[in-house]
């Protein structure tokens, strides 16, 4: 039995602590990283096999941020999972800090590969969930990308990749909040219709509501059993989700809250005593 | 009917030694055994495995090669999740396409995140031939050689590239290995050991040194021969690991030369020429001329006609010394 209300909690602590590392660093994105804090808090303290003591025990499920730019959620799932003191989420983006702007696998235990520069990250989960396979791991390998991030040419090839090498292993999430830097993705270089695109491309494709935390862990679930064929869970978001005043705004894409706003994001995360 | 020696015959790195071949089939023959060895090898190509010699391991071990297809940036993002989970992956093409097309992902996803990939290109330089500009790659060196903690090396013959690609395999790291398609004549010593960041030293020159990797290590032998027999003591270098660069064997080198002449099949921006010029400015001011293509993308003709064509001889590093004491 799935305890909805306590990943509903946890989700509601991530997006806390997403707007203050964000505020006390005075940078950094705030929109894409609320969008996906409920797939993510699924994926840490529901679906995944992983050890925080141990951040590189072999039989691990494998983690990868396609969208770096929204490190701030993988942090702040790490921190609670107990990989660093949460305290380090205060030096993000800060000189010496392993909370790079972008994460950094290098410096960060529980981070599996450097990523932010976009479109690269799923070609990185193909070449894990194919090493998986090879070694006879029988791990999964998530991979979390953006709307805007598939504009990317090298997604695509990634997705062949998948697709044709049968990676049932690997499941996609794309975070769907519609909104990149410039605007509207269906302004800015239209990449509808998403669902067919994967379908078109060998993908096994669920479509599901990205904040109905009941309707992540049955596609998570489902995805598991689905043979042959990589599973991408489309995950209709809203960038900015849990702060009113920054849900379904492109401009709060790449700015940190200000010292009011985050009081307001706070007040409404239900969490203005912290 | 005399015994033919064909190229299935070799095995150990040893074998390689005195043999006249292209580096690419070294590496191919190299890669199967290197396979046999180690379980962990795997290997990637983009369409191109009969040109990189990668069809050798894809046919001895089919499980463990993926054809990525004609897509190098996912064929480096892919190598990079293999090498995550532990595996030793090659991933080859042809050296313009491996290091400019997906040069991105190999400083974001393969360097940036210390992956332990090992990029084996094929068809770097001008001897590339008739396919023409496109497809020869004078600027690969370059590329590689300014991401932080990649590793660079250039092999004059097969003997060489056999061990390096062995030494790869040992050392933790991204590694960018430039091979050639044309076959290219035997030049290190029986007892020459490869080790990354180590130049070799054939003869050091009172006069003149000639420090040069790939192809033109064998132009610079010949010139040496010349020019040591006209009354110019001359020596010569193997620089094959561009990066790191051996630094302690290049002052030696600095210190007992009132000319240096680099020689390498490549833009003369970027690469050796660029690393050395780098270096002993900094420590040792010495004279010096680089030989390369200067500036200009390549063109179409046979790659005989085409080292001439751009200078990359003995002949050339023989007049641009001469010239040199002529001032």
């Amino acid at each position: 039995m799935v305890d909805i209300e306590f990943l509903q909690e946890k989700t509601r602590q991530i997006r806390v602590e997403i707007v203050k590392m964000l505020a006390n660093a005075g940078s950094g994105h705030t929109g894409g990283s609320l969008s996906a804090a409920d797939i993510v808090t699924a994926l840490y303290f529901y679906k995944m096999k992983h050890d925080p003591k141990n951040p590189q025990w072999i039989q691990r499920d494998r983690f990868v941020l396609s969208k770096g730019h929204a490190a701030p959620v993988l942090y702040a799932a790490l921190a609670l999972s107990g990989y660093f003191d949460k305290s380090l989420l205060n030096s993000l983006r800060k000189l010496g800090s392993p909370l790079q702007g972008h994460p950094c696998c290098k410096n960060l235990p529980g981070v599996e590969v450097s990523t932010g520069s976009l479109g690269q990250g799923l070609s990185v989960a193909c070449g894990m969930a194919l090493g998986l396979r090879l070694s006879g791991i029988n791990s999964r390998v998530y991979c979390l990308l953006g709307d805007g991030e598939i504009q990317e040419g090298q997604v695509w090839e990634a997705a062949m990749t998948a697709s044709h090498y049968k990676l049932d292993n690997l499941c996609a999430i794309l975070d769907h909040n519609k909104l990149q830097i410039d605007g509207a993705c269906s302004d800015v270089m239209n990449i509808e219709p998403v669902e067919d695109k994967f379908l078109a491309f060998g993908w096994n494709v669920f479509t599901i509501d990205g904040h109905n935390m009941q309707q992540i862990v049955d596609a998570l679930n489902v995805a598991e059993s689905i043979k042959g064929k990589p599973t991408i869970i489309v995950a209709d978001t809203i960038k900015g989700k849990g702060v009113s005043i920054f849900e379904g705004k492109a401009q709060y894409h790449g700015v940190a809250p200000t010292k009011e706003e985050l009081e307001i994001a706070l007040k409404e995360l239900k969490d203005g005593k912290s | 009917m005399g015994k033919v020696e064909c190229a299935c015959t070799l095995r150990e790195i040893s074998d390689f030694y005195g043999k006249d071949m292209a580096t690419r089939d070294a590496y191919g023959i190299t890669l199967v055994e290197l396979g046999k060895k180690n379980p962990d090898i795997v290997v990637l190509d983009a369409d191109l495995s009969c040109s990189t010699k990668t069809a050798n391991f894809a046919k001895n071990f089919p499980d463990r090669f993926f054809n990525i297809g004609v897509s190098e940036q996912d064929m480096i993002g892919v190598a990079a999740g293999l090498a995550l989970t532990g595996k030793i992956p090659f991933a080859s093409t042809f050296a313009i396409f491996a290091t400019g097309r997906a040069w991105e992902q190999i400083r974001q996803t393969v360097c940036y995140s210390n992956a332990n990939v090992k990029i084996v290109a094929t068809h770097g330089g001008i001897t590339v031939g008739e396919d023409g500009a496109t497809h020869q790659a004078l600027e690969d060196v370059a590329l590689m050689r300014v991401i932080p903690g990649m590793t660079v090396i250039v092999p004059a013959d097969a003997y060489e590239t056999s061990q390096a690609i062995f030494s790869a395999t040992e050392y933790y790291g991204p590694v960018y290995i430039r091979l050639g398609r044309s076959k290219v004549p035997s030049v290190m010593p029986e007892d020459y050991k490869f080790q990354i960041g180590r130049a070799y030293i054939f003869k050091l020159g009172k006069d003149v040194n000639i420090i040069a990797n790939g192809l033109m290590v064998a132009e610079a032998l010949k010139a040496s021969e010349v020019l040591n027999r006209e009354g110019i003591d001359t020596g010569v270098a193997n620089f094959s690991s561009v990066k790191p660069l051996d630094e302690e064997t290049l002052l030696k080198i600095a210190k007992s030369s009132k000319l240096i002449i680099t020689a390498e099949e490549h833009s003369i921006i970027g690469g050796i020429g660029s690393a050395v010029a780098e270096f002993i400015s900094e420590n040792f001011p010495v004279p010096m001329r680089r030989i390369g293509t200067r500036d200009t993308f390549g063109c179409s003709g046979s790659w005989k006609e085409l080292l001439n064509f751009y200078g990359l001889t003995a002949e050339n590093i023989i007049k641009t010394v001469k010239d040199f004491f002529r001032r």
